[in-house]
């Protein structure tokens, strides 16, 4: 029994009142409060900045031009910020590497947790985790270098496959993201009793059938959480698309044209030295009100379905 | 009289379900070695293209046009200060928010948005954290392009994923040393203090080592503050000079960039010699974190 309020009731008042008479307890009481308010400041000062930021930037480019446009081009003459465009190309690198990342992660994920030996399982674990502490500008380098002109140039014919190009940022992309959706999937998948699995395999039932449609669809809020988190980090990655995909922003989602995403651009505009006050410089945060917004969407789904499969078997 | 053996057949129907089921173990072997091979073709690429320019004298070079005698030293010097700082800013806030909500918050509303919160940053993307910086350190507060600037900065973005960590951590602690200290008449920080931190260290100790790994590789948020500069020296004279704190700054992630998407092809040759550097240290955290947590694993 840990002591909560609930079950101590008068007893934890008790403490508490005795607690707030120690002048030391009160201090430390605020000051750990005082950090707790820090992540909130964090976000208020976020939401502050985007929305003060892309004011501006609204006075000069109206709402119809931002979201029913779609070119854009803030660099040249007609400068134009149609967003889609940017959104286009987010969408592109996105969807190409979920279509890679989340069978291999799903697999991995079923080995793991259904076929592996443990001492096969402890093997490969660190492995996967290995993956994730890549920083990401390591992955772009192996992209550009390697998967660009060793791999997708030789297997698809060099004037088909232009240097940047929106596969080999979503290779790189999913191989980011496949140890997120591996690790958060096997771990819900390890989560189903194994009650259920007995219960299918008295009836007969083999490994995989088991896997499939028993484990699988019994963990399927841990699945698919594993998959929103894997978008918001795709759509927030900035890196590997900047340096792989280009920067020519393009209405498409074929995966062998350059395109340029909303982080992208950001980065673009971070690289230059832009002055405050310019359009590009507002534009910055527009772009990235969107981005925040994406993100934010991806994230708090997320949130709601890991809470629903830990409650489910924890 | 040798008695029959009794031989159990599996129909047709059956045995095809049998044999799909074991032949998909391979396939789903297969596919979790496909990850292992993109680790294994990475680094073996890298140290293939950089072995020949990573050397001592390339840690301790200044970039230079000439690829043979370009080296990374402002990156790593900026990488430790800024690292430095991130620290130092992190760590105390990141604790003190764990160890408020798990032992001291009312279980009401509230906590729950300031659960949902921390989640929520924890997924807002780094170039996000790095307009912030350009908003409110770089500009507001006028810290210019500087090393406080990015330590600051890369500091927001590590607390809430260490104070999930830390989180984890203090709930693995059971609660019956809670109890008993409370039950011998200490004060609930008095319990916390001597009885919940203790323990919760190690597990802390992991998580905060992990963010500082995520921080040492993070690119996209510091070129947001400025930290894609050619610098040809030192922060601050030394020894130590807090004033360097002031001072511009690059990161060897960033140094990586530049080398990467150089058109001199030469150059490719530096930017995985640098990912090497980087890489023994990020790995060497990793390696840190994973002992401690397998030391250290108790209850």
């Amino acid at each position: 029994m840990s002591v909560t309020p609930e079950s101590f009731g008068g007893m934890t008042e008790a403490l508490r009142k005795r607690a707030l008479g120690h002048p030391g307890e009160v201090l430390i009481m605020a000051l750990l409060v005082s950090c707790a308010a820090v992540s909130l400041i964090t976000t208020a000062l976020i939401v502050g900045v985007l929305v003060r930021e892309s004011a501006t930037f609204f006075q000069d480019v109206s709402f119809s031009e931002f979201f029913l446009e779609t070119e854009w081009q803030p660099l040249f003459e007609p400068v134009s910020f149609g967003i889609w465009e940017l959104v286009a190309g987010t969408l592109n690198v996105t969807f190409w590497a979920l279509v890679i990342a989340v069978p291999l992660g799903l697999a991995t994920a079923v080995y793991l947790s259904e076929y592996a030996h443990p001492n096969t399982r402890k093997l490969l674990k660190p492995v996967l985790e290995a993956l994730a502490g890549v920083p990401t500008v390591v992955y772009a380098y192996f992209g550009l270098t390697f998967v660009t002109q060793e791999v997708l140039r030789p297997l698809l014919g060099t004037e088909n496959v232009p240097v940047f190009n929106a596969l080999a940022a979503s290779i790189m992309l999913a191989v980011m993201i496949l140890p997120t959706i591996a690790s958060i999937s096997e771990d819900a998948m390890s989560n189903v009793p194994r009650d259920l699995r007995e219960a299918a395999y008295g009836l007969g039932s083999t490994r995989l059938e088991v896997a499939i449609r028993v484990v699988f669809p019994a963990a399927l809020s841990g699945i698919i959480a594993s998959i929103l988190l894997a978008i918001a980090r795709v759509v927030g990655e900035t890196m590997i698309v900047a340096i792989l995909a280009g920067s020519t922003p393009n209405m498409t989602l074929n995966p062998l044209s350059g395109v340029q995403t909303m982080t992208g651009f950001m980065l673009q505009v971070g690289l230059g030295d832009t002055q405050r006050g310019t359009v590009d410089y507002q534009a910055l945060f527009a772009v990235g009100m969107m981005l925040f917004l994406i993100t934010l969407l991806f994230n708090i789904a997320a949130y709601f379905f890991v809470r629903r499969y830990r409650e489910e078997y924890e | 009289m040798a008695s029959q053996p009794i031989i159990l057949r599996a129909s047709d129907a059956v045995a095809r379900r049998q044999l799909v089921s074991r032949l998909s173990r391979y396939l789903f072997l297969g596919s979790t070695l496909i990850g292992v091979c993109v680790l294994v073709v990475l680094a073996y690429d890298t140290i293939a293209t950089g072995a020949s320019r990573f050397s001592f004298d390339f840690i301790t070079n200044y970039p230079s046009r000439f690829s043979e005698k370009a080296g990374v030293r402002p990156g790593v010097l900026g990488t430790l200060w800024v690292l430095a700082v991130t620290v130092v800013a992190s760590i105390p806030v990141a604790i003190g928010t764990a160890i408020w909500i798990e032992e001291f918050a009312p279980r009401n509303r509230f906590i729950t948005i300031v659960k949902i919160n921390l989640a929520n940053l924890a997924g807002v993307p780094s170039i996000i954290y790095g307009i912030l910086g350009l908003a409110i350190f770089v500009r507001f507060y006028d810290m210019k392009q500087s090393i406080l600037a990015g330590g600051l900065t890369l500091a927001l973005m590590i607390i809430p994923m260490t104070v999930i960590a830390a989180q984890e951590a203090i709930r693995q602690v059971p609660p019956s040393l809670r109890d008993g200290a409370l039950a011998l008449g200490a004060t609930r920080w008095q319990s916390v203090r001597h009885n919940v931190l203790p323990n919760a260290i190690p597990g802390i100790m992991t998580g905060i080592i992990l963010a500082v790994s995520r921080a040492a590789g993070e690119t996209a948020a510091l070129i947001m503050i400025g930290g894609f500069t050619f610098i040809r020296f030192d922060p601050g004279p030394p020894p130590v000079n807090f004033d360097a704190l002031l001072d511009s700054f690059t990161v060897l992630p960033i140094q990586i960039y530049g080398y990467t998407i150089d058109s001199r092809r030469e150059f490719q040759a530096n930017a995985s010699a640098g990912i090497i550097v980087l890489m023994i240290g990020v790995m060497t955290l990793n390696l840190i974190a994973a002992v401690i947590r397998e030391r250290f694993r108790r209850y």
